[in-house]
């Protein structure tokens, strides 16, 4: 228990932003239209890509002299996150333009 | 960049490690602004722009800037090998973004959400032996980093083999309890690896156990749910994802991964409780009270005969009605028929008929996924209703077409309690002057519930393929 709070402690500013983020991206979002929903859902899916930041760092500091299971998962975990990031957000512009279409 | 420019609590900060930090905090800005404007029609695709730009940022910055603790950068070599797997990655992402039918959206969406968790389980499972063990709440981050990411891929795999029709919905009541089992050993393990005060390397059956029986309960998890819940499903698996990023942003205590993934985490529990409003059903049901085969009650058995109509009847009907609603339902994406659905619009359109579109919250696969591919068929914005805005006007409709929708219009929503779709609302098409119902068998929709608006004396069926079916339909008014 006292550990968890020491934790809580040294990450408090990180905890005080999930806190207030969760009240943030309800906010932001509560009052989409349904029409929407399928892009949104898409967007924020790629926004949830961010764990590629996790995988730069960690191939980043491995050793890469030679090639271990490590480094290979970890390249492996750059690859997955990319294709969440770059698909989501190409795929969310391709369900957009057509809405955009319809403007005209 | 390595000038030290001042010191915090005893320790030096550079130039480049501040830089990396307010690259972080504009990141994290351009994803909360990118989400509020995605979540309006006029800036929507701004909105996105902003959300990849803000992403591209955290990515550049963190190759160039990022310090481990002792105070080394990324070496040439790591950043060569970094670009490579962003390469192969986005080679493919953009391909496949491409490539894809907008019938097909739901389970893209379901698989990039697979491969984030899989990178967030993987970035934990290769951080556990960095991990302190120690410190509890640091364990604790990378074993939730670990067991979400992992739930999240494993989950959002097997909904990308049911959208796509690769894996059939299989139900036992039995499941129910194997679930809470996995459940139940999942905590087990993990409060084990917190408190046996070994090592990473000792505990390192532990952590691949807790990987393999977080991945079988992502499959179990989501197997028995089906058909109309599915939307809901992809929405928590969505959230689940942002989840795991967070965590992993916990490991490195990187704020724009913490913030993005919150964000995403806490959109995608909304957008959930939103569909689940729009079902009337609670989160909880959805997940325990797997609806549809054997499951669920099947309601009452209908009396009575499905009555087909002609080819050149229906036509006739259709030409010569004041006012057409259309209810477009999974049966035309499936059949691709949004194409010759608008076909049909325009020519009933050109003889005056004033032809619209209402559109069920939850109709297809995914929310709006029939807004996407109507608008991928050119239909215009002004003519698609939503559910509320058009009921109100169905008594007055001469023809309601349904095209391949099948419970959200069934009218026992609202006529039996004791139907397991009871209190969702419906398109009221059942209260129209006459109904045609486009539909590929006589089987029940997804819920596996009989409709009884396909028994109703005023409707009519057309049976075969939407796409057929609406082609066919299309040169039989042609020759009138």
């Amino acid at each position: 228990m006292e550990q968890i709070l020491v934790y809580f402690f040294t990450y408090k500013e990180a905890i005080f932003i999930i806190a207030l983020s969760v009240f943030l991206g309800i906010e932001v979002i509560s009052h989409v239209p349904s029409v929407l929903h399928t892009p949104l859902m898409s967007g924020a899916n790629a926004i949830s890509g961010v764990i590629i930041i996790g995988g730069i760092i960690l191939v980043g500091h491995s050793d890469a002299s030679k090639l271990s299971l490590e480094l290979v998962l970890g390249i492996f975990a750059i690859i997955f996150a990319t294709l969440n990031v770059v698909g989501g957000f190409v795929v969310t512009d391709r369900m957009l333009e057509m809405f955009k279409k319809k403007k005209k | 960049m390595d000038q030290v420019i001042g010191n915090l609590n005893g320790t030096d900060f550079t130039l480049g490690g501040t830089l990396l930090e307010l690259s972080y905090l504009l990141a994290a800005l351009f994803f909360v602004i990118g989400l509020k404007l995605l979540s309006h029609p006029e800036t929507a695709r701004k909105g996105n722009i902003y959300a990849a730009s803000g992403m591209f940022l955290a990515i550049i910055t963190t190759l160039l800037l990022h310090k481990n603790a002792q105070g080394g950068g990324i070496p040439p070599a790591n950043i060569f090998i970094i670009l490579g797997a962003l390469g192969v990655g986005s080679v493919i992402g953009w391909i496949m973004a491409l490539r894809i039918k907008m019938t097909a959206m739901p389970q893209m969406v379901s698989f990039y959400n697979a491969t984030g968790g899989a990178a967030s389980a993987l970035v934990a499972l290769l951080e556990f032996p960095n991990a302190d063990m120690n410190n509890m709440g640091s364990v604790l981050v990378t074993i939730l980093g670990l067991v979400i990411g992992s739930i999240a891929f494993s989950g959002s795999m097997v909904a990308y083999g049911k959208l796509d029709g690769k894996v059939g919905d299989i139900f036992s009541g039995m499941m129910k309890y194997v679930n809470i089992f996995l459940l139940l050993v999942v905590v087990a393990i993990s409060v084990f690896i917190m408190t046996s005060g070994q090592t990473p390397e000792q505990l390192n059956w532990a952590i691949y156990l807790l990987l393999a029986v977080s991945l079988i309960y992502g499959v179990m998890f989501v197997m028995p749910i089906g058909g109309a819940d599915m939307p809901v499903v992809i929405s928590l698996l969505n959230s689940l994802t942002g989840i795991a990023a967070t965590m992993a942003g916990f490991i490195y205590n990187n704020q724009a991964m913490i913030l993005g993934g919150i964000l995403v985490g806490a959109a995608g529990t909304i957008l959930t409780i939103l569909m689940c409003n729009a079902m009337n059903r609670s989160l909880l049901n959805v997940i325990i009270g797997a609806f549809g085969g054997g499951g669920a009650s099947s309601g009452k058995d209908q009396v009575g005969d499905m009555k087909e109509i002609t080819m050149s009847d229906a036509s006739i009907l259709l030409s010569y009605s004041k006012s057409v609603v259309i209810v477009p339902g999974y049966g035309l994406a499936v059949a691709q028929a949004q194409h010759a659905c608008h076909e049909l619009d325009v020519i009933l359109s050109g003889k005056g008929v004033n032809v619209r579109y209402a559109i069920h919250p939850v109709a297809g696969r995914m929310p709006g996924h029939m807004n996407v591919l109507l608008a991928e068929a050119d239909v215009p914005y002004n003519q698609l209703f939503e559910m509320d805005s058009i009921n109100p006007d169905m008594p007055n409709t001469d023809v309601v077409m349904v095209i391949g929708a099948n419970d959200v219009v069934n009218p026992a929503a609202i006529t039996d309690p004791g139907s397991p779709i009871a209190g969702m609302p419906i398109i009221n098409a059942h209260l129209a002057k006459n109904i045609i119902v486009m539909k590929r068998g006589r089987g029940r929709g997804y819920a596996g519930i009989e409709n009884e608006l396909f028994f109703d004396a005023k409707t009519r069926l057309l049976f075969g393929d939407a796409k057929n079916t609406l082609q066919n339909l299309v040169s039989e008014i042609k020759s009138l």
